[in-house]
């Protein structure tokens, strides 16, 4: 019981970090959410006993392609906003 | 014409997707009993511990059931971080003035990393080399370990990876997983054939060709990873 509990407050998370980083206008906190999503991924799977993937998540999603995305943020600028003014002025 | 031409490229493809799924029953248990030994399921469940004497199925059914899939995995790996360097990477004659540009990392970073750094790189290469008995293997210890040289490289100026020794090392990788699989060939069996030489199960030497093949992979997702990353790491923004 206390299991399923867990699991539905870590799915809820699951979401809830999933929709702020669709929804966030700063690129920099939406990989953060992004990074949330792999942590509470790699726990999913640890807690349904495949820990092979809990492994590949947690090195993977939550390391690489974090940094990635911050390395390419730095390279090119931070604010959406700016990027789809970028787009209007072209128009 | 060039729309045309699309739109009959997608109808072709709709027609036969959608015929290959009509033929696939919806939501019917198709994987059928995984306790008995006539379904894929329970035969590898059943049959490969004693078979292999590997104490972790997965990666028997990973390098050694599906090891063509494997390789297919790490040949994908390869080319995108071929692509990535043909794109990114700068000629020789300008490395004088490309340089990482650092964060400026504080001294805390840095102490940090210096202690953290040999027990990832250390952690990476157990997670590789247990790859048959614990959960793992040569994808997650080399992605491990790349984090570690990671760390390494945004926090320290001075340290270099050696692309001459990583290509090598690459290659070197590469070719003996597929000379693995051509001496299952040459042996008069399938390709990627584990040998019949297995030793006992729950020891370090056990399984066959499978550690072998794991820690092959390891060493060759490690060095592109790390190789992507240093890549990343050396373009310089425009301001």
């Amino acid at each position: 019981m206390i299991f399923i509990i867990l699991l539905i407050i870590m799915a809820v998370l699951l979401l809830a970090a999933a929709v702020y980083s669709i929804v966030h206008r700063d690129l920099l906190f939406a990989v953060m959410g992004t990074g949330i999503v792999s942590v509470v991924l790699s726990l999913f799977f640890y807690l349904l006993q495949a820990p092979d993937v809990a492994l590949t998540e947690a090195a993977i999603g939550i390391a690489l392609t974090t940094i990635i995305f911050i390395i390419t943020i730095r390279n090119t600028t931070r604010d959406e906003d700016e990027i789809i003014d970028k787009e209007n002025e072209k128009l | 014409m060039k729309n045309v031409f699309i739109i009959i490229l997608l109808v072709v493809i709709g027609y036969f997707l959608a015929n290959t799924f009509a033929d696939i029953p919806f939501g019917e248990n198709r994987i059928g009993d995984i306790e008995s030994s006539e379904t894929v399921a329970g035969y590898y469940l059943s049959n490969t511990v004693e078979k292999s004497k590997v104490a972790n199925v997965i990666t028997a059914i990973v390098v050694n059931y599906r090891g063509l899939d494997t390789l297919g995995e790490v040949t994908v790996l390869f080319l995108a971080s071929t692509g990535l360097a043909s794109i990114l990477y700068r000629r020789k004659e300008e490395e004088e003035d490309v340089e990482r540009l650092n964060l400026p990392s504080s001294r805390i970073m840095r102490t940090g990393v210096r202690v953290l750094f040999p027990s990832i790189v250390l952690l990476g290469i157990y997670v590789f080399i247990h790859g048959h008995l614990t959960p793992g293997g040569g994808f997650q210890g080399g992605t491990i370990v790349a984090t570690g040289f990671l760390l390494m490289l945004i926090s320290y100026k001075g340290f270099n990876t050696n692309h001459n020794r990583m290509v090598w090392i690459e290659s070197l990788a590469g070719l003996s997983f597929v000379g693995i699989g051509i001496w299952g060939l040459l042996s008069g069996n399938t390709f990627l054939e584990n040998s019949t030489n297995v030793g006992v199960l729950n020891s370090l030497i056990s399984g066959g060709l499978i550690p072998i093949i794991y820690i092959v992979v390891g060493f060759k997702v490690a060095v592109e990873l790390t190789g992507i990353l240093d890549i990343l790491l050396k373009i310089k923004p425009k301001k």
